[in-house]
């Protein structure tokens, strides 16, 4: 049984969002992901500046066995990533909620208007496969 | 067999592929042959080649290949055009990958080399494809490719990126040194350029100034993709040394190591690049490890981002290489090492500028270019090239690449070609014959 902290919403596509004080949102990948995916051996982050449609694949992590995108949860622009991913891609691994986040996004709406799951739900999501 | 799969006619087994898609008319693609009446037609195809005393380079070069070459490529172990499917139960051909690889990245100066790919012109369009990929600070997918490089490999490249939405833009080129202009690139001053194409000897078979135009490239954040002849690596600069960083891909045809002209193929094309890029290279690449009681062997790595697990997403989907070509090359260069490319060639240059000095003294010919050249010339003649090469040609002589219908601006130009395989007669011979018809032409 994976790990989903109710504190955060969840994208269909495994991407998890948690709302910050300022009102940008940082962005990650769910437990469930990660432990699908296995030992991550890169992580492919995308250039700050970058502006992102709910949805438009913006990263890429990539374990032994396959590389795979990660969608952009919400509309925005990206203002950060996370550098330390380059060197220790299994930080997602070992904390996919917290030093594994991999970017920060300045919403260009409002976050209820994204299609984003909560807790309960995404973890049946997961659960169903 | 439609039976057994459960598809009532031919009809039902295309019909996933969208119609829009669909060839409606196989008009124009012949009926069926038997093995004898392919054996027949290859047969009289092959006659057609004949043994001609050959001048014409333009892409595929004829080399001398030691014997030993093909006689080991044609043994069982290798004999398959393909990187075999059960990898690593073939320790052998994984070892002479590892060990190609080793020497493209040896020849080209920089860190990692793939398992080689389908041929030049293709390896130009992978490489145009990944610049795009790998230079993440540049958004315009805008490649600039100077004339000077072939026009078949411009040619390929436009078709295979053009329906990924890639601009790819013609730099012209000074008349006077057959060298890519300064001045073209000056008109993207300010410009997002993702990448830029430097071939190297060029088209021309001139000497480009490659560390300007490398260093030119990456103060604006362009990536620089090298097109090379590999015979050339071993009297010229490296292309991991072109300018203060030096070319981020390098891509070119291995034909030149080992792989006989063969009616214009099979060939293989190669790839390098930099360990920072790897994950971006097309292609598969065999890395050496160890076992589990620590003895070493060799294995396909970085298969994560190869069509068999990212489909459509993966970093290339054409299919093949040509495995066995590379094996040729491998053995070649295996055999002539280091110090015996490097003989090759200075032979070629040397044979080279042997032509052109005899040619040029004829009158009605000259050298068009004064540059530095690697083993080709462009000549400028007093009349219709054609003709001439139709009247060498009935004397077994193929003189050289008629250049006007890619470069018609040129006039009347002809690009000639000696490598090792010709020798000062045969040179000799090319000039009196063409001499004589020039005089011919003049009486007439």
């Amino acid at each position: 049984m994976s790990n989903v902290p109710t504190d955060l919403r969840y994208a269909r596509s495994h991407e998890w969002v948690r709302e910050q004080a300022d009102g940008t949102v940082e962005v990650g990948i769910s437990d469930h992901a990660q432990h699908a995916l296995g030992d991550l051996v890169f992580v492919e982050v995308p250039v700050v500046g970058r502006a992102l449609q709910a949805g438009e694949a913006c990263a890429v992590v990539e374990s032994v066995k396959a590389a795979s995108d990660v969608y952009s949860p919400a509309a925005g622009t990206v203002i950060a990533v996370n550098e330390a991913l380059a060197k220790a891609p299994e930080l997602i691994n070992q904390d996919p909620y917290g030093a594994g986040w991999i970017m920060r996004l300045k919403l260009s709406g409002p976050l209820a208007a994204a299609e984003l799951l909560g807790a309960e739900t995404y973890a049946a999501v997961a659960e169903a496969g | 067999m439609l039976a057994a799969i459960g598809a009532p006619d031919l009809e039902a087994l295309f019909e996933e592929i969208p119609a829009e898609l669909r060839v409606r008319s196989l008009a124009g693609v012949p009926e069926g042959l038997n093995e004898q009446q392919v054996m027949e037609l290859m047969y009289a195809r092959a006659r057609q080649d004949g043994r001609p005393l050959n001048f014409i380079g333009a892409g595929a070069y004829e080399h001398h290949i030691p014997a030993a070459v093909w006689a080991i490529v044609a043994r069982g172990e290798f004999y398959s055009a393909y990187t075999p499917y059960q990898a690593e139960a073939s320790q052998g051909t994984l070892q002479t990958i590892y060990e190609y690889q080793s020497m493209i990245t040896a020849l080209t100066g920089l860190q990692v080399a793939n398992a080689s790919l389908y041929d030049g012109a293709t390896a130009v369009a992978e490489a145009c494809l990944m610049a795009v990929r790998a230079n993440r600070k540049s958004s315009a997918a805008r490649v600039l490719i100077p004339r000077t490089v072939h026009p078949n490999y411009r040619a390929v490249a436009q078709a295979a990126t053009g329906g990924q939405g890639l601009k790819l833009e013609e730099l012209a080129y000074l008349r006077a040194s057959g060298q890519t202009a300064a001045d073209a690139l000056a008109a993207y001053e300010g410009q997002d350029v993702t990448a830029l194409v430097i071939q190297q000897p060029n088209f021309f078979g001139v000497l480009e100034e490659v560390d300007a135009l490398t260093d030119w490239a990456h103060a604006r954040g362009a990536l620089v993709i090298a097109v090379v002849n590999p015979v050339s690596l071993a009297v010229l600069k490296p292309p991991g040394s072109w300018g203060q960083r030096g070319a981020d891909i390098v891509v070119g045809d291995g034909q030149p190591l080992g792989c006989p002209l063969s009616s214009g193929g099979p060939y293989f094309g190669f790839m390098a690049t930099r360990m920072d890029y790897v994950r971006q290279m097309p292609g598969r690449i065999v890395g050496r490890t160890v076992d589990l009681d620590g003895r070493p062997g060799f294995t396909l790595t970085l298969q994560a981002r190869e069509q068999h697990i990212r489909r459509g997403k993966a970093t290339s989907n054409i299919c093949t290489n040509q495995g066995l070509l590379m094996i040729a090359g491998t053995i070649y260069c295996a055999m002539m090492g280091a110090a015996g490319l490097e003989r090759v060639a200075q032979a070629c240059m040397a044979r080279t500028a042997e032509l052109v000095g005899a040619l040029s003294r004829l009158p009605g010919v000259r050298s068009a270019f004064g540059t530095a050249r690697f083993h080709e010339a462009v000549l400028l003649l007093d009349r219709p090239v054609a003709p001439l090469l139709e009247a060498l040609a009935a004397h077994g002589i193929e003189g050289g690449f008629d250049l006007g219908h890619h470069y018609p601006e040129l006039g009347q130009a002809l690009l000639v070609c000696a490598t090792e395989a010709r020798s000062a007669a045969d040179v000799a011979a090319y000039a009196q014959r063409l001499s004589e018809l020039l005089k011919e032409a003049r009486v007439a």
